[in-house]
């Protein structure tokens, strides 16, 4: 666990919400916490250096800019393969999530989990494609869900 | 959105500077001044083009716990438990699915107790198996979606 002290708690929920709209939104942060510009910034590199900041950026909302088909892929992998698929699979640069999660026999057999987004069908099911070919052999079964609708978002963003 | 819009876009998905005047260096890259990639900014933020922009947190290595759950709803259930599931705090997302497993939540909570407690207290209200997914591995997180 690495250290955190209150000063990047702190930080951490005065941006929950985003960074300040303003020239200097590192100096507007450090104000609103009673700290120096380069408190805040010193912490902040330290906390992207150890990964707990991912990185600092804009989430657009896929819908948005047209990406209006956004599959949740699942596929069931031989356990002793999945590391080495899923490192495969979240590499293609159409994957914006890839993850190893549990599976819930018999109802739920899927434990490869890798979100894709495309414009059309079209664009989703050659991604689907492209991964069913990185899987081969060891492609035991797959199913693709797509969202219908979001009925909750909260401001808390990460990677989950 | 124009040309600007998405050129914006897509460059602050790749990341955002640590300095005195972060939106200035930005501003200078793309050829805008720092108060036009402002405004901009927040015009996106506004009409709901960006959803969010700042720093994006690992929860798990903040200490706290997250969790993907699914619930399979019966449909004349469906806004009932809707509501249900969207009235705690601790869920942070939630879209409907087309699948039989037709409801998907992330929990986010300051501990992994509270995250088991929520789940029981779901189970509880709706009458319905939680079917929790915590992720065993991470292969690769990081949107990017060309504007």
């Amino acid at each position: 666990m690495p250290a955190l002290d209150t000063t990047d708690l702190a930080i951490m929920r005065a941006t929950q919400s985003g960074l300040p709209l303003t020239p200097e939104p590192y100096q507007s942060l450090a104000a609103q916490l009673g700290l120096t510009a380069d408190d805040v910034m010193t912490r902040m590199q330290y906390m992207a250096k150890l990964g707990i900041i991912r990185r600092i950026g804009a989430i657009p909302n896929h819908y948005k800019l047209g990406y209006r088909f956004n599959g949740m892929t699942v596929w069931n992998v031989p356990d002793a393969h999945i590391d080495e698929l899923g490192q495969k699979v979240g590499a293609l640069d159409f994957v914006s999530h890839c993850y190893h999660r549990p599976r819930h026999l018999p109802q739920w057999p899927y434990n490869l989990f890798a979100m894709v987004h495309g414009k059309t069908q079209l664009d989703v099911d050659r991604q689907i494609a492209s991964i069913a070919a990185i899987l081969g052999d060891h492609n035991l079964g797959a199913d693709v869900l797509y969202s219908t609708k979001i009925l909750k978002k909260t401001g808390f963003r990460s990677g989950s | 959105m124009d040309d600007i819009d998405r050129n914006i876009i897509n460059t602050l998905q790749h990341g955002f500077p640590v300095c005195d005047r972060p939106y200035l260096q930005v501003a200078t890259e793309l050829g805008l001044t720092e108060q036009e990639l402002l405004d901009r900014l927040q015009a996106l933020l506004d009409d709901g083009t960006l959803s969010r922009f700042g720093p994006l947190y690992h929860a798990e290595l903040m200490g706290g716990a997250l969790t993907l759950a699914a619930v399979k709803v019966p449909e004349h259930r469906f806004d009932e438990v809707t509501e249900i599931i969207n009235a705690f705090p601790e869920v942070a997302h939630n879209y409907a699915r087309n699948h039989e497993l037709n409801m998907w939540f992330v929990i986010a909570t300051e501990t992994p107790e509270q995250l088991q407690q929520t789940i029981d207290a779901i189970e509880q209200h709706t009458g319905l198996l939680v079917f929790n997914m915590p992720k065993i591995n991470e292969y690769f997180v990081g949107l990017k979606l060309e504007a």
